[in-house]
C-alpha cells in the first residue's frame, strides 16, 4: 500500500464504520443465531433464514436450535455439543444437518460461544452456521476412503496371520522323550509376513526331523516360497537316507520354481536307539547351537551351500550324539542380525543366552526371543523363527 | 488394580464415608459430574470413573466382543466396586449409565443402597405402543452424525487425566479431548446404547431409586422417565425445572439438591 492509496483506505474504513450494524449482522457471510441458555432462538440473521428457508416469525421465541436438527443430530447435540458448550464455553466445527423449511437437509458446520454474566450464570449462546454442502461431500469421500483403507488393513492383517500359520506346524511341536519348543515372531507390528519358517515332524517311530529355514525377502511371495519349502521338506523326508538328500531335493524344486527366491535351511534329524543322536545338514543356514553342562554353546554340523542357486550345492551330514541335559537351538538370522543402532545382536550374545538357560526348551526359546527383542527395543526389523530341543535328565525313580 | 487405571477411577471425599459412585453417559466422560460430585465430598466417599473408550480410560483395553451389551459395562461397575471393596453403594448414573446401574443392581442386589437415575431410558426406540422417542432411522442418522464428526477426532489426542482444580471451565488441555472419543468405539457404544432394551430389567430391581427427569429432554422425554418410575418396584421421580439431557450441567444446583434430599432419607422398603 502506497501513500497515494492511503486516502482510499480511509474511505473504506469510514464506509464500514458508517454501515448500519444491523445490515452487517443480517448480511454476514454466515448464518447467525442467538439463543438463550436452553437453546431457545432469540435472534436469527437473514443469511440463516435464506440458508434454511425458515421464517423469522416461526423461529424467534418459538423453536430451539436443537429442534432444527435432524434426529441423529439432536442426539449428538445433547450428548456432545451441549456438554462441550456448557463445560468449555465453546464448541467448534461441529458437523450437523439442519432441517430446512421444505424438509430438506442442509449440512452445516457450527461454531458456538456461551456468554456468562459476571456471576458465571449463562446468558446467551451465539451460534455461527456455515453451509458445508460441498465440504461435507468431500469429507464423505475422505471418510469412505479412510474406511476402505481400514478395511483393507484388516484384510491384510488377516491374510498375514493366515500366511504365518503356513510357516509353522499347526500345533506346538511334541517329540516323545524330548522337550521341544518352537517360536515364530513376525517383524514389526506383526502385519507383515516374512520368509522364516520351522517344522517338527516324525518320519517313523523314534525318527524325527526339526527344520528351521529362511526364504530371502519379505511379504506374501517370500511366505509362499517358505510354505513350499516347508512342505517339500516334509515330502522329501519320507524314505530319507541322509538329511542332505532332503535339502538336495528342495534345491531342485526351488531351481525349477519360477521364483527367483533362494532359501537357507538347517535340517536336523533326531533318532533314538537307546540314546538320542542328531544328524545335521545345513543349506547355507546358521548351524544349530549345542550347549552342554552349562559350557558356552558350540555349533554342530558344517556349513553348506544356499539352496535354490546352483545345481550342485555342497551339503554335508554330521552326526552328534546327544546327552541328557543337552540343549540344541536352531534359529534364523533375525536373531544375530537384530540391530541396536549400528550394533548387531550377534552370535556371542546368543551363545551366552543358550548357555545360561537349562530349565526347559520353552524357557530357552522364550529367553532368546526376549533378549533379542530387548536389544532392539521391541522393534524387530526381521522375523524370527527358532526351535529349541532339550534332552531331559533321567527322571530318577518318579513315575508320571 | 487393573480396573483402577483401565477405568481411570478417581476417589475423593471422606475415606470413611458411605460410597457414592458417579457414572457418565454416552458422549463424554466423568467431567460431566464436575458441578455435582464435589458437593458430596464432605459426607461421602466419592468415586468417579470413565467407561472404557471414554475420557482418560485405557482405550487399548476396549474389545468390541467384550463390550457388546450394557451388561458388560455393568460388569465393569461391579469390578470397580469389588476392587474398592464398596458396600451399600449409592449409584448415580446419567443417561445410558442409569440403565448400567439398573443392570448392576440386578446382578448384585445387596451391593447397592440407592440408585439415582438421571435422564434414564430403558429403550430409546419406539416399539409396538411403547414410545421411546426415536425410530431406527433416527439412530442410523446419529451414527452418521458421529461419522461426520469423525474428522474432529485426532489420534494424536492423548488421554488426559482430570486435574483437581475447581475451575469452572475445563483446563485447556482437557478441552481438546472432552467429548471426543475414538470414533470406532463411540460408534459401537452408540449402537449398544441406542439398540438396548432394558424394560424387563426395571422390574427386577427393588433398590430404592430416584428418577431425575428434566421437564424438556430430547433424549429421554418425561413419559419415559415416568415409565421408569412406574415400572420399578421402589422408585420415585423428581421433575427438574431444566432443559436438555444434562441437568447435571445445566441445572447442577437442582440436581445436587434432589440427590441430597434422596440420600438423606432413611432407606425404606417398597411402599
Amino acid at each position: 500500500m502506497t501513500s497515494a492509496t492511503g486516502g482510499a483506505l480511509e474511505g473504506f474504513i469510514d464506509a464500514l464504520l458508517e454501515d448500519d450494524s444491523a445490515e452487517l449482522y443480517d448480511r454476514a457471510p454466515c448464518g447467525y443465531l442467538s439463543t438463550d441458555p436452553d437453546g431457545l432462538i432469540v435472534k436469527a440473521n437473514q443469511t440463516f433464514l435464506t440458508m434454511t428457508g425458515h421464517q423469522r416469525g416461526d423461529l424467534v421465541g418459538k423453536r430451539r436450535f436443537a429442534d432444527l436438527l435432524s434426529a441423529g443430530g439432536r442426539i449428538y447435540h445433547e450428548t456432545h455439543y451441549a456438554p462441550m458448550l456448557m463445560m468449555q464455553g465453546t464448541a467448534r466445527a461441529i458437523a450437523f444437518e439442519l432441517v430446512t423449511r421444505d424438509g430438506g437437509r442442509l449440512p452445516v458446520l457450527v461454531n458456538s460461544v456461551l456468554d456468562r454474566d459476571p456471576a458465571g450464570a449463562p446468558i446467551v449462546v451465539r451460534v455461527a452456521v456455515f453451509d458445508a454442502t460441498d465440504r461435507r461431500e468431500y469429507e464423505r469421500e475422505l471418510l469412505r476412503a479412510k474406511q476402505r483403507a481400514e478395511l483393507s488393513e484388516t484384510h491384510a492383517t488377516q491374510l498375514a496371520q493366515t500366511l504365518q500359520r503356513m510357516l509353522m506346524p499347526p500345533t506346538p511341536p511334541v517329540i516323545p522323550g524330548l522337550d521341544v519348543a518352537g517360536v515364530y515372531r513376525p517383524a514389526g507390528d506383526g502385519s507383515e509376513v516374512g520368509g522364516d519358517f520351522f517344522d517338527v515332524f516324525e518320519i517313523k517311530t523314534g525318527d524325527w526331523v526339526v527344520v528351521v529355514g529362511d526364504v530371502r525377502g519379505k511379504g506374501v511371495e517370500a511366505a509362499a516360497v517358505a510354505s513350499l519349502a516347508r512342505h517339500t521338506l516334509r515330502a522329501a523326508a519320507i524314505g530319507l537316507v541322509q538329511p542332505s538328500d532332503a535339502l538336495a531335493t528342495l534345491n531342485k524344486v526351488l531351481l525349477r520354481d519360477e521364483t527367483e527366491r533362494f532359501c537357507t535351511v538347517v535340517f536336523m534329524r533326531l533318532t533314538w536307539d537307546g540314546a538320542w543322536r542328531a544328524v545335521v545338514s545345513s543349506g547355507g543356514h546358521a548351524l544349530p547351537l549345542l550347549s552342554r553342562d552349562g559350557a558356552l554353546s558350540v555349533e554342530i554340523g558344517q556349513p553348506g551351500t544356499v539352496l535354490g542357486v546352483v545345481d550342485d550345492p555342497l551339503l554335508y551330514d554330521d552326526e552328534t550324539p546327544l546327552q541328557p541335559g543337552d540343549n540344541v537351538l536352531l534359529y534364523t538370522d533375525g536373531i544375530p542380525e537384530g540391530r541396536n543402532g549400528n550394533e548387531f545382536y550377534g552370535e556371542e550374545r546368543l551363545a551366552g543366552v543358550v548357555a545360561n538357560h537349562h530349565e526347559s526348551a520353552g524357557a530357552l526359546a522364550e529367553a532368546v526371543v526376549r533378549d533379542v527383542l530387548d536389544f532392539q527395543q521391541q522393534q524387530a526389523r526381521d522375523d524370527i523363527a527358532i526351535v529349541a530341543v532339550r534332552v531331559p535328565l533321567p527322571v530318577s525313580s518318579e513315575v508320571g | 488394580m487393573e480396573v483402577m487405571s483401565r477405568l481411570n477411577v478417581q476417589v475423593t471425599g471422606r475415606p470413611d464415608g458411605p460410597p457414592m459412585v458417579f457414572a457418565h453417559g454416552f458422549g463424554c466422560d466423568q467431567n460431566m459430574w464436575r458441578y455435582v460430585a464435589p458437593q458430596f465430598e464432605d459426607e461421602f466417599r466419592v468415586v468417579l470413573f470413565d467407561h472404557v473408550g471414554a475420557g482418560g480410560s485405557d482405550a487399548s483395553t476396549y474389545d468390541p466382543d467384550r463390550y457388546s451389551a450394557l451388561d458388560d459395562y455393568a460388569d465393569d461397575v461391579l469390578a470397580l466396586c469389588e476392587q474398592l471393596e464398596l458396600r451399600d453403594v449409592v449409584f448415580v448414573g446419567h443417561s445410558v449409565s442409569a440403565m448400567v446401574g439398573v443392570l448392576a443392581a440386578a446382578k448384585a442386589p445387596g451391593l447397592f443402597a440407592k440408585l439415582v437415575l438421571v435422564g434414564p431410558s430403558p429403550r430409546y426406540t419406539d416399539d409396538d405402543g411403547y414410545v421411546g422417542g426415536f425410530s431406527a432411522t433416527d439412530i442410523a442418522e446419529l451414527l452418521e452424525s458421529l461419522d461426520s464428526n469423525y474428522l474432529g477426532w485426532s489420534s494424536a489426542i492423548a488421554p488426559v487425566i482430570m486435574g483437581n482444580g475447581d475451575r469452572p471451565e475445563l483446563a485447556e488441555e482437557l478441552a481438546a479431548s472432552f467429548c471426543r472419543a475414538d470414533p470406532d468405539i463411540a460408534r459401537r457404544f452408540a449402537r449398544v446404547t441406542f439398540e438396548s432394551d432394558n424394560r424387563a430389567d426395571l422390574r427386577r430391581v427393588a433398590t430404592p431409586t430416584l428418577v431425575l427427569q428434566s421437564t424438556s429432554d430430547a433424549i429421554a422425554p418425561v413419559a419415559v422417565g415416568t415409565y421408569v418410575r412406574d415400572t420399578m418396584p421402589n422408585a420415585t421421580m423428581v421433575l427438574l425445572d431444566a432443559t436438555g439431557h444434562c441437568p447435571n450441567l445445566s441445572a447442577p444446583e437442582q440436581t445436587t439438591a434432589a440427590i441430597r434430599a434422596f440420600v438423606s432419607e432413611p432407606a425404606s422398603a417398597a411402599p
